[in-house]
């Protein structure tokens, strides 16, 4: 796959409170198997510890995800820390798996999440649109690296 | 710690030494409420069940990771949690909702999965309790990022607590034998589980109990307890109290009602033919949510059925060398010091110990696993661990993302055909 053109590094994370390990086990091979050089900072990540990841580790996108129910407040917490830093402004940013306790679809809270500056929102399994993502970005990059809130 | 008679003083212990003894599996749930009433209700249906049973407490998430503050808000404001808030209600609240109910003949174990378990071990022994479960390794390196070093710095101060409040009657059980509850091969699961025993017996504790959750293949498994029996003979003094318990498969469940039935009876057949003590059971709602009270009765129920037919398996000791593979483990760590804690956090920063997909920075990370065709957990790469690779080379595909949904579900694919 020629993603390895555009997206060579991506900084895989779960939420703060999130324990799960298996989708981040998961989405590191399947990012892997595209040619993606995968940082996987495992469960439980605070918000501080993501932002110097960001930094020190240079990744071209962040990967959230998060499967305990608590990921739309999570999601919003991280995103909103991350772009309230500068030089981390152009850094693209999405989130996938389980967000809410109730297993259904939101279209508010989505557009929150997108307002909010994530750069795309997946619905659990949805591994289609998420390759689809990988692949836009590869073809154009600042589609959605420099959208703005 | 057993007592002149040859009884364990841990009346945990002791009930469970008692039923082995008249040819019962003990049954246990997983269970905890917030709402007072619903808690003793769950604890009474658990003791009327038709089986032999001991109670639960599972503790909420916020308990869990010591933010009690929000648990008290939670309680104040009328929300539900997701477990019993032990240290935010007061000692007496707990006193009342077990009184009545809890005896010699229906011990109660505190659940919570906590690295920093302190505070949870005086709610406990505050309340009349003396049974817990837990571990240095099992409740760090599977649920975040706490640092090994100050998950066994706590362990250990828990343990010392709960032999000093509750003298000679304290009961801890490794969760050793669940790491990450699925792929995990049963060599390092049962070395993990023993080395905790002796983490816990170290600091005080008199009488254990040994974990061992049910994997992929039966024989395997069959293999995996007795092995942990028998290395439990070899390594804990004489004196300590000490049974095996067996969890039913943690990993992905079967969604069907008969798949998940199946299953659940496999695991209680597995525990009588193994010689397992106690089964912690799962429920025919766990692939879809969190089990009601009166699914986790019928849980207990259909294991005690299951196991009141079946019998012990008395013919030749299985050759799967998951024995072996342990005892190497553990002779390995325990070389590395004196007192176990110090030893297992050094095997784990050696890699000596390496738990496969485990993402915990703490873990080398080097080690990979996969299940075979026939079904059975095998190492696909050991990193730095002193023991030999499973078959040659030519019989371990690469781990991809396919065949890593595919292994998660192989038990429940299986059970749900």
């Amino acid at each position: 796959m020629a993603l390895s053109q555009g997206v060579e590094k991506v900084l895989l994370t779960g939420t703060v409170s999130d324990s799960h390990t298996w989708n981040l086990v998961f989405l590191q091979l399947f990012l892997e198997e595209r040619g993606v050089d995968v940082v996987n900072l495992g469960p439980c990540v605070p918000e501080e510890l993501l932002v110097r990841r960001c930094r020190s580790d240079a990744p071209d996108l962040v990967v959230i995800s998060s499967v305990n129910g608590h990921g739309w407040a999570d999601g919003l917490a991280a995103v909103t820390r991350l772009r309230a830093e500068p030089d981390l402004a152009g850094l693209p940013v999405v989130i996938g798996g389980k967000l809410g306790l109730d297993g259904r679809e939101d279209a508010d809270r989505r557009a929150q999440l997108r307002a909010a500056g994530f750069a795309a929102v997946f619905d659990d399994a949805d591994l289609l649109a998420f390759e689809r993502f990988l692949t836009a970005l590869v073809a154009s990059p600042s589609a959605v690296a420099g959208r703005a809130a | 710690m057993t007592t002149p008679a040859g009884r364990p003083a841990s009346p945990f212990g002791r009930f469970v030494a008692d039923a082995a003894d008249a040819g019962r599996l003990v049954v246990q749930p997983r269970m905890g409420f917030s709402d007072l009433r619903r808690m003793r209700a769950g604890l009474e249906r658990t003791r009327f069940a038709a089986a032999t049973t001991v109670g639960t407490i599972t503790v909420d998430s916020y308990t869990r990771v010591g933010a009690h503050a929000a648990a008290r808000r939670a309680l104040a404001d009328g929300v539900p949690l997701n477990g019993y808030p032990i240290v935010a209600y007061p000692a007496a609240v707990t006193r009342a909702l077990l009184d009545g109910v809890i005896d010699d003949s229906f011990p109660v174990q505190v659940r919570h999965g906590s690295s920093q378990p302190q505070p949870i071990i005086r709610a406990l022994a505050a309340a009349g309790l003396h049974a817990t479960e837990g571990g240095p390794v099992s409740y760090c390196l599977p649920y975040g990022r706490a640092p090994l070093r100050e998950s066994v710095r706590n362990w250990a101060h828990a343990c010392e607590l709960l032999a000093e409040l509750a003298p000679g009657t304290a009961h801890v059980e490794t969760f050793g034998g669940c790491l990450l509850g699925q792929l995990c091969p049963p060599g390092l699961l049962v070395a993990i589980s023993l080395l905790e025993a002796l983490f816990f017996v170290r600091h005080g504790v008199t009488s254990v109990s040994l974990s061992y959750a049910q994997q992929t293949d039966p024989g395997q498994d069959l293999d995996a307890v007795r092995a942990l029996r028998r290395l439990s003979e070899e390594f804990l003094p004489a004196h300590v109290d000490r049974h095996v318990v067996l969890y039913t498969y943690m990993g992905v469940f079967p969604a069907s009602t008969r798949g998940a039935r199946r299953l659940l009876e496999s695991s209680a057949e597995l525990a009588v033919r193994a010689g397992a003590q106690r089964l912690i059971v799962k429920t025919v709602a766990e692939a879809h949510r969190i089990p009601t009270v009166e699914e986790n009765v019928r849980a207990l129920e259909t294991a005690a059925a299951t196991a009141a037919v079946t019998g012990p398996d008395t013919g030749l000791p299985a050759t799967t060398g998951v024995y072996e593979e342990a005892r190497t483990l553990i002779e390995a760590v325990l070389d590395l010091h004196d007192e176990p804690g110090e030893a297992l956090y050094e095997a784990f920063r050696r890699g000596y110990l390496d738990v496969p997909y485990c993402l915990h920075p703490d873990n080398a990370g080097r080690s990979r696993s996969w299940i075979d065709d026939a079904g059975r957990l095998r190492w696909a790469a050991v990193g730095r661990m002193p023991i030999p690779m499973s078959g040659t080379s030519a019989d371990r595909p690469a781990m991809t993302s396919t065949r890593l949904l595919s292994a998660l579900h192989t038990v429940a694919r299986r059970y749900d055909e």
